[in-house]
């Protein structure tokens, strides 16, 4: 295998975002046949490094080469990448769930004759691919009434109608349960017997060191190394030390912990259930405090169950509820809803700004005071004036870049427009703050300056809790840490005690857990 | 992974737009509240001077005739109040094809009870605003707390209350008494003599000192809030502006042949113009109506309760279409089966003339009534042109494609308007859809409420991570 000739190889890529350099000078070899794995902490750059393989980034919006089967490459849709035998199979998957399995194996590429759809011979290739990975249903059936494990699989066979060589598979166990991965792992090895090339992006550890061959690690949009695991020697703190293995910049305000008060925040046994799949848990009996003035980190990679959490907190934003209590200053309270939970004080700042924070089509002060006009207005009537002021006074204190307080939201940048989304949950005037990955794809300086805005709430005697996938950020900001995987907490650190390789490991295994075999 | 640095567009390279100096233009902007609409408020009011000047021209004065202003006005009555309920329908996200019928059902039924049952003016009239609401409460329903979308519903509604009123009627007219058609034909009661109505005179005295009132209070209210003031030139040309407006209206108006003045449906308009662009514009109705239409899932997450929204806008919607279809009964001097046939097209098209967005979220009331003016004058001038009507439907139809169609245009490039862009090549907006062209599936009318009226359940296209 080690001396198997290279089907892929990457060479400098380099792939430049307005205000962001996503992939810095990247370089990646992949040898024929055999099953790569590339690990990163979230906004490493992989989706990207895989986006510009297949095409979807096309060909002249970045620097360097793609060889490909000896060739340099020059993919300007995926189209094209498909041509050639590269698939991409993307988390979320792109099935129609209205079609039946066989429509959409073929949807885009179907057989005909004299221009009319050969439905005879469809469903005759539509049993033989399914049987090629495994599954005995009715190409008749609709795509919405199988599992997602199931789900998954029709997409490989879709890829295997192409004719697929290289297989890229992005995160294809995140929405899997144990059996189902378990069975796709295992048809991953058998086309692998069969020389097709997988590349596979996931954050389960234990699945990658089971299954790959080689592992490619990137970090801040460089490649880090690539280990090869037949040779031996990669075990799980390996390839943790490569994800994780930098140093601390001193960019995060200073906290002693003097602000911490008691624990007045406190949710017990916090079980949701998944809002379209009944067995699939999201939340799995979780417990957790939070104390006046402290910073509370949950670490999680995504997919861990952390937004869900922390929505199914708020007014039961997301999945179906199932059981659990929320206790607040010793009392217990509910929360049907999101105004139920902006009266008890609590605010949810989500981690997508544009489709749940904000609407874009607001401006500024509208935007700041929105959810909870009541407080400037009287009889139902909102005093502008009053408004503008508010709005006003939150730009100064958070320094939002903008000339008026009357431009739109959506003229601002990443950063800034996380600042107004800041600006409307602080003037809900909440005790407890959830933060949700707030400073995804923000700038090194505004982050900077939100931490500064997380701490000095914290000393105003506010709760927070902060989501992250950034490990130096949660390791910078909070005081206390949980991790997440799988829908269970599996650690609670001080924040003294927690390192990077600690936290890493609560967030890709449950110790707690019946261990089971991947391999 | 698909999140992090690297997500296009949330990040943008444009610097913070130069700080833009008081004084000069900028203070102009200020004049009607500055802000994003304006731009485009000014160019559709614009337009319908422009269009009314050329029609002036061409038909050698007859288009600002003072019977022919009132003409036009009472005609049209109907359209604009329906673009007023409609506008807001059309904010939240929705559509109601229903108003025709709606308008049409409630004529027949006041009319009814007015010439068979003998009922009082005043009882006919709360009859038919309570039909309104009951009505409206019907289709709110089915489109807050079912979760149906208003297309359907409303397309239902057309149907039903079609054949309501031919049923209810026998599909034959049904005069009402002559006490009942001042609503849609009368006049502001009128005194003294001399050349000009009195009673308007009055009226458009009154008119002109509100506004310079309304400007007093607010630039005090401003002042003692300490928030920025436009310089008083501007406040001053302001309202020298609206009062020479107020004032050409007012002897317009007053100049008509004896025995008319100002007339009552404009009175009902002017008073719904003004209730409804306070509620959308200052109360917390209105900005929770904004918030549906713009993102409902933020709204939602902002503790907007989206059903009682979109339940209250259906409802007022058939509300003003059972005052529309009474008025419009009176001017009529009576009820038939065809009334309202195609009133639903003339309200929507009058409201994307103003500038609504077909995705929601967007436009104005003021916007709306302008759009309603713009093919009430449109019709009323080509008709004294002796253009017959399938060619002013044709011109009509490419009027409403080309209005919305600069929308999108201006849109796509990433800037809030035509002159924006011009001034900033390129724009420094992330990839933004164009609400006109967002498809219509991704109305918010369809999603809320499918999973019980507590649960509720975001849709797989924002499933966390």
């Amino acid at each position: 295998m080690a001396d198997a000739p290279h089907i892929l190889e990457m060479r400098n890529i380099t792939k430049r975002f307005p205000g962001v350099l996503a992939l810095d000078d990247v370089s990646m070899r992949v040898r024929a046949g055999e099953i790569h794995a590339i690990c990163g902490e979230n906004g490493a750059g992989k989706s990207t490094l895989m986006k510009v393989l297949s095409g979807v980034y096309a060909y002249g919006t970045y620097e360097g080469d793609i060889v490909y089967r000896s060739e340099v490459q020059h993919f300007r849709d995926i189209r094209q990448s498909e041509a050639a035998g590269i698939v991409i199979i993307h988390q979320e998957l792109a099935l129609i769930p209205e079609l039946s399995i066989v429509e959409n194996i073929f949807l885009g590429n179907e057989p005909r004759r004299f221009g009319v759809i050969n439905w005879a011979e469809a469903h005759r290739r539509a049993i033989d691919l399914l049987a090629r990975v495994g599954l005995s249903d009715d190409p008749d059936t609709q795509v919405k009434n199988i599992g997602v494990g199931k789900q998954q699989l029709v997409e490989i066979a879709k890829a295997l109608n192409k004719d697929v060589k290289l297989l890229i598979l992005d995160e294809p166990t995140a929405a899997l349960n144990e059996n189902d991965s378990q069975h796709l792992l295992d048809l991953l090895r058998g086309l692998k017997g069969r020389g097709i090339t997988s590349i596979m992006i996931s954050h389960k550890l234990n699945e990658i060191e089971a299954i790959a061959d080689s592992i490619t690690i990137i970090r801040d949009g460089r490649t880090i190394e690539t280990l090869d695991v037949t040779a031996g020697g990669v075990d799980e703190d390996r390839i943790i030390r490569g994800m994780v293995g930098r140093v601390l910049e001193n960019r995060f305000p200073a906290h002693d912990g003097s602000s911490i008060g008691e624990v007045f925040f406190e949710v017990r046994d916090w079980t949701v259930q998944h809002p379209l799949t009944a067995e699939r848990l999201v939340c799995k009996s979780e417990n957790f405090t939070v104390r006046r003035g402290e910073v509370v980190g949950f670490a999680g990679l995504m997919g861990a169950g952390r937004t869900e959490l922390a929505m199914s907190i708020f007014g039961r934003s997301y999945g179906t509820f199932l059981e659990g209590t929320i206790v607040m200053d010793g009392e217990e309270i509910r929360l049907p809803n999101v105004s139920a939970a902006i009266k008890h004080g609590i605010a949810y700042v989500s981690e997508d700004r544009k489709a749940l924070g904000l609407n874009l089509l607001d401006d500024i002060k509208r935007s700041t005071v929105s959810a909870k006009l009541s407080k400037i207005s009287t009889a139902g009537v909102v005093d502008d004036l009053e408004e503008h002021k508010v709005a006003e006074e939150y730009r100064r204190e958070l320094r939002v870049k903008t000339p008026t307080v009357d431009e739109g939201v959506s003229k601002l940048s990443g950063g800034n427009q996380q600042k107004v989304v800041l600006a409307k949950w602080m003037f809900t005037d909440p005790e407890l703050l959830i933060l949700d990955e707030p400073t995804r794809g923000i700038d090194v300086g505004a982050k900077t300056e939100i931490y500064t805005i997380i701490r000095q709430l914290a000393e105003r005697g506010v709760g927070i809790i902060l989501i992250s996938s950034e490990l130096p950020e949660l390791l910078g900001v909070s005081d206390r840490i949980y991790t997440i995987f799988e829908g269970a907490i599996t650690a609670e650190l001080p924040v003294a005690a927690a390192d990077p390789e600690t936290l890493m490991r609560g967030m890709t295994s449950n110790p707690h857990a019946r261990k089971k075999e991947v391999a | 992974m698909t999140n992090g640095t690297v997500t296009n567009g949330t990040v943008t390279t444009a610097a913070p737009a130069p700080a833009k100096k008081s004084g000069g233009i900028r203070d102009l902007g200020k004049m009607f509240g500055g802000g994003q609409s304006t731009l485009r408020q000014f160019g559709i009011l614009i337009a319908l001077i422009v269009i009314i000047v050329v029609f002036q021209i061409l038909t050698d004065g007859r288009t600002l005739q003072p019977g022919n202003v009132i003409n036009i006005l009472n005609g049209n009555t109907y359209v604009l109040i329906l673009a007023i309920g409609m506008v807001m329908v059309i904010i939240a996200g929705h559509i109601d094809l229903s108003v025709g019928s709606v308008a049409a059902f409630t004529g027949i039924v006041v009319a009814i009870a007015l010439n068979r049952w003998q009922w009082p003016v005043p009882a006919a009239i709360l009859l038919g605003l309570v039909v309104g609401l009951v009505i409206g409460a019907w289709q709110g329903w089915w489109v807050a707390y079912v979760g149906v979308p208003a297309f359907i519903v409303t397309l239902a509604g057309m149907l039903i209350f079609r054949g309501a009123n031919q049923f209810v009627g026998n599909s034959t007219t049904e005069p009402v008494p002559d006490a009942f058609t001042w609503l849609g034909g009368g006049y502001i009661p009128d005194f003294g003599g001399g050349p000009f109505s009195n009673g308007t005179l009055v009226l458009g005295g009154i008119v002109a000192l509100a506004l310079i009132v309304q400007e007093v209070l607010l630039r005090r209210r401003q002042k003692r809030i300490g928030a920025e003031r436009a310089p008083v030139w501007v406040s001053a040309l302001k309202l020298v502006l609206l009062v020479a407006v107020v004032v050409a209206a007012t002897l317009l108006f007053a100049s008509g042949r004896p025995g008319t003045s100002f007339p009552i449906p404009g009175i009902i308009v002017a008073v719904l113009v003004i209730v409804y662009s306070f509620v959308t514009g200052n109360t917390v109705i209105g900005r929770h109506i904004y918030a549906v239409g713009g993102n409902w899932h933020a709204a939602e997450l902002s503790g907007v309760k989206i059903k009682r929204v979109n339940f209250f806008v259906m409802m007022n919607m058939s509300l003003l279409a059972a005052l529309a279809g009474m008025v419009f009964v009176s001017r009529s001097i009576a009820s038939g089966p065809g009334d309202g046939q195609g009133w639903e097209l003339d309200a929507i098209a009058a409201v994307f003339i103003g500038g609504a967005a077909v995705s929601g979220g967007i436009g104005t009331v003021i916007g709306s009534i302008v759009g309603a003016l713009i093919i009430a004058v449109l019709n009323n001038g080509l008709q004294l042109l002796g253009v017959s009507s399938d060619r002013v439907q044709i011109i009509k139809g490419f009027v409403l494609l080309i209005a919305v169609g600069i929308d999108v245009l201006s849109k796509r490039s990433g800037g809030r308007s035509l002159i924006a862009r011009f001034r900033r090549p390129g724009g420094d907006l992330g990839p933004e859809p164009s609400p006109a062209t967002a498809a219509i599936i991704n109305r918010p009318d369809i999603a809320p409420g499918a999973s019980g009226a507590e649960a509720s359940s975001r849709p797989p296209s924002t499933t966390p991570n």
